[in-house]
């Protein structure tokens, strides 16, 4: 070993080291830095956790890209190791940023006013005047014009100086802004760990949800979740309304209302109550919240088989896919002899013919002249093998479509209307539901997210408005004379302070008038 | 009045407010153009107005004829703005910020307001040519996204939209002044630092030295960060809560409301770290307003997402 190396540093002096840089300011505002830059891919591609169809179709659009940014997580950056590499590196930064400050803090909190220090004119601004008051009278003066400051004074052989501090709580205001951050992170992991959420389409017209996990279309829960705690609310949809602005008018087709009513009973066997779920209303039961998410249109069709018997008679959701309504749904009947059938189209509620080649298009979202197109396919619909299987998607790996000589064989059908299907059965458009697609969670505590950032808000306002305002004043006997030096240090630098020392000064000339007056009678 | 008419008020209202606004840039930047062989002001120094050799002189006298007509039409057009967004809400019956239009309108209004209001506090007619620059930008970028006076969709049925774009607005419009000092700053005290005593000349040393420029844009931001964390951080989670059944769901205007944030926080911490003060931190607070910028129009045109009723 060469003598002459740079001894290594050892393992605690390392450990030294490396946790005073990554509490350094430096360090912090740089990972704050990374965490805005780390955030931005996030809202340029879709997001599993915020729309995983979006997902879906990109991958469908871009297929050899997306794998590729799958690994990278870009589709969940929010939960990505490197995103959540970043924001622990600073929450741990913060911590150890907050815990020798607050030391500091409590120290200094108790610690009496500095010293004056020998000269004045080093400091940033100072002042000196002449008066005929005695030492006391000055000291008694600038205790008043100090106000509530934190003040000692002290004789030194007939030299009074008195050293005063203020604006201790801007140092707490800061403390307690960087806490907050802390416990709104924990408030939102909480909330996290522990709650629920998941979305549900329920049709009017009667359609029912009881709060159980499998009637749920989508559902996610924290790590610390049991799915069995799930609270046992029930509720019947009886009428979803959705109002548009008219044809015709500016804005022709733009929401205006959409409203859920219906009944509901917070514990089964309970009364029911009624409810009314708009837009920015959700419906409380016990921790629960039910928000009204989306709705769209649930034609409802009977189907008969080729032997006669009536195979399906229900409402089917067609899922929006546009601002007016042009919307997508799938129809399976399993039960149908001696195929399954397995219908795949689209709802207009209000078409518009093109002319005879054209497809029919959608010109605004209120069902003033309805049409459902089908496509019809026969086989085994594939539900047998016991994969789940979504309800908007038709897997037609084993089913045959019918053709009509070349073209695909196609049914148009309008409210009221029936048409035969190729096997020698019918399907009756028979009525037009509405459904809603409802939001249903629960995020425990939170509220100490909310209180947190409320708390931080306090703290900035407090630590970017009050000063920390150091003032000595020195007071000395000059023959019948006193002597009075004034000097103010800031210790956050600031460009007003001659001007604030002008006011105190003019204060502390006020309050000395006011001490002789005093003295005289 | 029917509502046609005020709708039909508002929209020659908010025309006429940009026009003047145009010409309010153009009499700003000819205050800087008349001053730019002029040396400064040695009043300071000299004891009388009269005793420079410069004040009085025609050119001086012209820069400050242009500047006092940029303030009259910037005050001017920021009460006819006034009028169009007071009467946009009277034919829409509802909050005149509402979608991209109109916010476009009334954080344009916010934001001359602000630089009228630190004109009489602080004096900083010197960022009029941005302010004016910037403000005609906008409400002709918003003539292109206009819609008609109507109601809202109802997502947008809540007293949480009042308060929480009011919040973004006020914000906004204190951001835009901060970032008009900052270039200034980073102009100034580049300025400075490579121009010789004697080559001082033009308008850049009649405005206040980069360190009185830096405390103006400091206290800007410090004055809209709180804000913006409100708007961003506190009213936009409660409503999300109510509409959306989550506080916060990475929406992509969440995301760079974030982002905002962030950036905004760096700057602050900027300004107390050795290295960063100064031009590293006038930056950041550039970026920031840049994030800010992208939200309104990048997320509300390009990106998509939840907000996209913005539009």
């Amino acid at each position: 070993m060469s003598s002459n190396a740079v001894p290594a540093l050892g393992r605690r002096e390392f450990t030294r080291w490396f946790w005073r840089q990554l509490t350094s300011m430096r360090t912090a505002l740089l990972l704050l830095l990374l965490l805005a830059i780390a955030a931005v891919p996030g809202s340029l591609y879709p997001q599993r956790g915020v729309d995983a169809r979006a997902v879906e179709t990109y991958f469908l659009d871009h297929p050899k890209l997306a794998p590729v940014l799958d690994n990278l997580g870009m589709f969940a950056v929010y939960s990505s190791p490197w995103f959540s590499a970043v924001y622990l590196l600073l929450m741990v930064s913060l911590i150890g940023c907050i815990l020798p400050r607050s030391f500091v803090y409590l120290r200094a909190a108790r610690a009496r006013p500095p010293k004056a220090p020998r000269n004045f004119a080093r400091l940033p601004a100072s002042a000196s005047f002449e008066t005929d008051a005695s030492p006391d009278a000055v000291v008694t003066a600038a205790r008043r014009a100090l106000g509530r400051s934190r003040t000692d004074v002290v004789d030194r052989d007939g030299i009074w100086e008195v050293s005063a501090e203020k604006g201790f709580l801007r140092e707490a205001g800061n403390l307690l802004f960087h806490v907050s951050i802390v416990v709104v992170l924990i408030g939102v992991a909480v909330g996290t760990l522990f709650g629920y959420r998941g979305s549900v389409i329920v049709t009017d017209g009667g359609g029912q949800f009881a709060n159980s996990l499998p009637q749920y279309d989508e559902f996610s829960s924290g790590t610390l979740f049991d799915t069995g705690d799930l609270p046992p609310f029930a509720f019947t949809l009886d009428k979803v309304t959705a109002r548009f602005q008219p044809f015709n008018t500016p804005q022709a087709g733009a929401p205006r209302e959409f409203r859920a009513r219906g009944t509901y009973a917070a514990r089964p066997g309970d009364a029911d109550k009624p409810f009314d779920i708009t837009v920015n209303h959700p419906l409380s039961i016990g921790s629960t919240s039910v928000y009204l998410l989306g709705q769209g249109y649930a034609p409802v069709f009977k189907i008969t088989d080729a032997q006669g018997n009536v195979v399906f008679n229900d409402a089917v959701p067609f899922l929006p896919a546009d601002p007016t309504y042009t919307s997508n749904g799938i129809i399976k009947v399993p039960d149908a002899e001696p195929e399954q059938l397995g219908f795949q189209g689209f709802f207009l509620p209000t078409a518009v013919t093109q002319g005879d080649k054209e497809l029919s298009v959608s010109l605004h979202p209120a069902a003033a002249n309805p049409l459902v197109g089908l496509n019809v396919w026969h086989g085994d619909l594939g539900l047998d093998d016991g994969q789940s299987q979504s309800v908007f998607i038709l897997d037609k790996s084993k089913m045959q479509q019918y053709m009509d000589g070349d073209a695909a064989f196609r049914l148009s059908l309008q409210p009221g209307m029936s048409a035969d299907l190729p096997d020698g059965g019918t399907i009756e458009f028979t009525d037009i539901r509405q459904f809603a697609r409802f939001q249903i969670g629960s995020s425990p505590l939170v509220k100490v997210p909310l209180f947190g950032i409320v708390a931080g808000l306090i703290g900035l306002m407090v630590s970017l408005t009050i000063k920390p305002r150091r003032t000595w004043i020195r007071a000395r006997r000059d023959g019948s004379r006193t002597v009075v030096d004034v000097a103010v240090l800031d210790r956050v630098p600031r460009d007003d302070l001659p001007a604030d020392l002008d006011d105190f000064l003019e204060r502390f000339k006020d309050a000395l008038v006011e001490t002789e007056e005093k003295t005289a009678t | 009045m029917t509502l046609e008419n005020y709708a039909q008020i508002s929209n020659y209202a908010v025309a006429s407010a940009t026009g003047i606004l145009a010409l309010a840039f153009v009499a700003y930047v000819a205050q800087w153009g008349f001053a730019r062989n002029v040396a400064p002001d040695r009043e300071l120094v000299n004891a009388g107005p009269a005793d420079g050799p410069d004040a009085g002189s025609v050119p001086v006298e012209r820069s400050n004829m242009a500047g006092g007509i940029g303030l009259s039409l910037t005050t001017l057009s920021a009460i006819v703005l006034l009028v169009g967004v007071a009467t946009r809400g009277a034919a829409a019956e509802r909050v005149p910020w509402g979608n991209m239009y109109e916010f476009g309108c009334a954080a344009t209004l916010a934001a001359l307001t602000a630089y009228l209001i630190l004109v009489r506090v602080w004096e900083i007619d010197w960022v009029g040519p941005i302010i004016t620059g910037f403000g005609t930008v906008v409400l002709g970028a918003s003539a292109m996204v206009f819609v008609p006076a109507g109601p809202l969709v109802p997502a947008l049925h809540s007293y949480w939209l009042v308060i929480h774009v009011f919040g973004a607005i006020i914000s906004g419009s204190a951001f835009l002044v901060g970032a008009a000092a900052s270039v200034l700053y980073l102009v100034k005290s580049r300025a400075e630092r490579t121009t010789p005593e004697d080559q001082r000349v033009g308008f850049l040393w009649r405005i206040p030295s980069s360190a009185k420029i830096d405390q103006v844009a400091y206290r800007v931001h410090a004055f809209a960060f709180p804000i913006w964390t409100f708007a961003a951080l506190i009213a936009g989670p409660i409503w999300a809560q109510y509409a959306w059944g989550r506080y916060w769901g990475w929406d992509p205007k969440e995301v760079w409301a974030f982002i905002t944030w962030v950036v905004y926080a760096g700057y602050l911490h900027a300004r107390a770290t050795a290295g960063w003060k100064g031009k590293a931190a006038a930056i950041l607070a550039l970026v920031g307003f840049a994030t800010f910028v992208f939200n309104f129009v990048g997320v509300n045109l390009w990106v998509g997402g939840m907000h996209s009723y913005a539009k």
